[in-house]
């Protein structure tokens, strides 16, 4: 175990990835480990139309799959597998895929935000028989086929338009009377023929039957009236929480999960520990800002090894 | 090309319910990010445990039979048939000890 590498940047996606870029352009041979969901949230986005420098918008999972190459392209190690420990407390930083162990002077946190269920009877039971958590890997075998959306964010949003491509109909469910979701996506969503809204409404179960969803209950938040919607497929796009759970304990995190760092520098309150992306940022959580972030990480890593005697 | 084997609707039978080992198959498709994903972590499976096992790949869209009989909903599912039946089956992404370990439960 006497090989002790510069830097480990856990995790992928933007934050990932642009880290992973100037770590190796820096000569710092980084080694990635992508997590097995590698490439982050945008993998299972389509057209991202806010990216500066892509006027005609380009696909999530193409725009991961150039950032992965060209952290490559500069040396940049990657592994797409899950870590499942980490010490970070001393100034060798010791990191666990299953029993092999990797070890660094520096490591930068990037493991991103993970989908939130709904935590409600039936959606364990049917996940990934009609519960789903990717409209882009799923919205297909719903061909002719009423579906729910639950949420009102821009992901909800983006999920019921693209889902009108195969559906028969699309029902947002939202629990407020207005969406969270910027004016844009909301307006494309509520302007499409096929998408309806269930305002005010929370699930409470997912119900079906041989194995398959048959439709969800609904409860109005106001009247506390209960319902049944009769759909065949749910997607739940509810938010995300920050995939913290690893470094609990060790690094300083907020009360929901999210590394607390000392902005605007992404050290964490453990020396050689730095973070960067949606891990961090309960606020904005675009690509754009997890980009820029991870690569404030990875100055601030190199800064950090320059300043290590040797 | 790698260690794992495309079949279709057409090969199903006799590459997989006919196998003497079992088989685990990825339900994929192209359009599917998480299924690029999983590609290169299925062929270092095929490659580690070629002996005990056989990995081979349904492409949902060329072949649609195939995944509706097993009701596939989600792509990717990756099912381990055994004896021509499924025994074990997730759907999504997963890492590569999560995928070894669901093989392992099913040998």
């Amino acid at each position: 175990m006497s090989d002790i590498r510069n830097l480990i940047i856990i995790g992928s996606g933007p934050a990932g990835y642009t880290a992973a870029v100037y770590a190796a352009r820096a000569n710092l041979r980084p080694l990635v480990i992508e997590g097995a969901q590698a490439g982050g949230a945008l993998m299972t986005t389509t057209e991202v139309e806010n990216f500066p420098g892509f006027p005609d918008g380009i696909m999530g999972p193409e725009l991961m799959d150039s950032m992965r190459k060209q952290a490559e392209r500069f040396g940049a190690e990657l592994i797409t597998d899950d870590v499942s420990a980490v010490d970070l407390t001393g100034p060798v930083k010791r990191v666990w895929i299953g029993q092999q162990e990797y070890q660094a002077h520096a490591v930068i946190l990037a493991t991103g935000s993970a989908w939130r269920p709904l935590n409600v009877p039936g959606e364990q039971e049917y996940l990934g028989h009609g519960v789903s958590s990717c409209a882009t890997c799923d919205g297909f075998f719903f061909r002719g086929q009423p579906i729910a959306v639950v949420g009102g964010g821009d992901s909800a949003m983006e999920e019921a338009t693209f889902l009108t491509r195969f559906a028969e109909s699309v029902t947002i469910v939202h629990r407020r009377d207005e969406f969270r979701a910027s004016k844009i996506m909301a307006e494309r969503a509520l302007a499409n023929p096929k998408i309806r809204v269930r305002w005010n409404s929370v699930v409470s179960a997912v119900l079906g039957a041989d194995g398959k969803v048959t439709g969800v209950r609904l409860r109005d938040t106001k009247t506390g009236e209960d319902s049944t919607l009769d759909v065949k497929g749910v997607f739940v796009a509810i938010g995300h929480d920050p995939r913290s759970e690893l470094f609990r304990g060790q690094v300083d995190m907020d009360e929901n999960g999210y590394i607390l760092v000392s902005a605007p520098s992404s050290r964490t309150n453990v020396p050689g520990v730095f973070a960067a992306g949606d891990l961090v940022d309960h606020t904005y959580q675009q690509a754009i800002t997890a980009a820029g972030t991870g690569c404030t990480a990875a100055l601030d890593a190199e800064r950090y090894l320059a300043a290590l005697p040797d | 090309m790698g260690a794992t084997k495309a079949v279709t609707d057409a090969t199903f039978a006799s590459e997989v319910l006919q196998s003497d080992t079992p088989v685990l198959v990825d339900f994929w498709a192209e359009w599917c990010g998480p299924c690029l994903r999983v590609a290169p972590v299925l062929e270092e499976i095929a490659t580690e445990m070629g002996d005990k096992v056989k990995v081979v790949k349904l492409d949902i869209d060329a072949n649609p039979n195939t995944a509706r009989d097993y009701q596939v909903l989600s792509v990717p599912t990756l099912t381990v048939f055994k004896g021509g039946q499924p025994v074990q089956s997730v759907a999504g992404a997963r890492p590569k000890g999560d995928l070894v370990r669901l093989i392992e439960s099913a040998l």
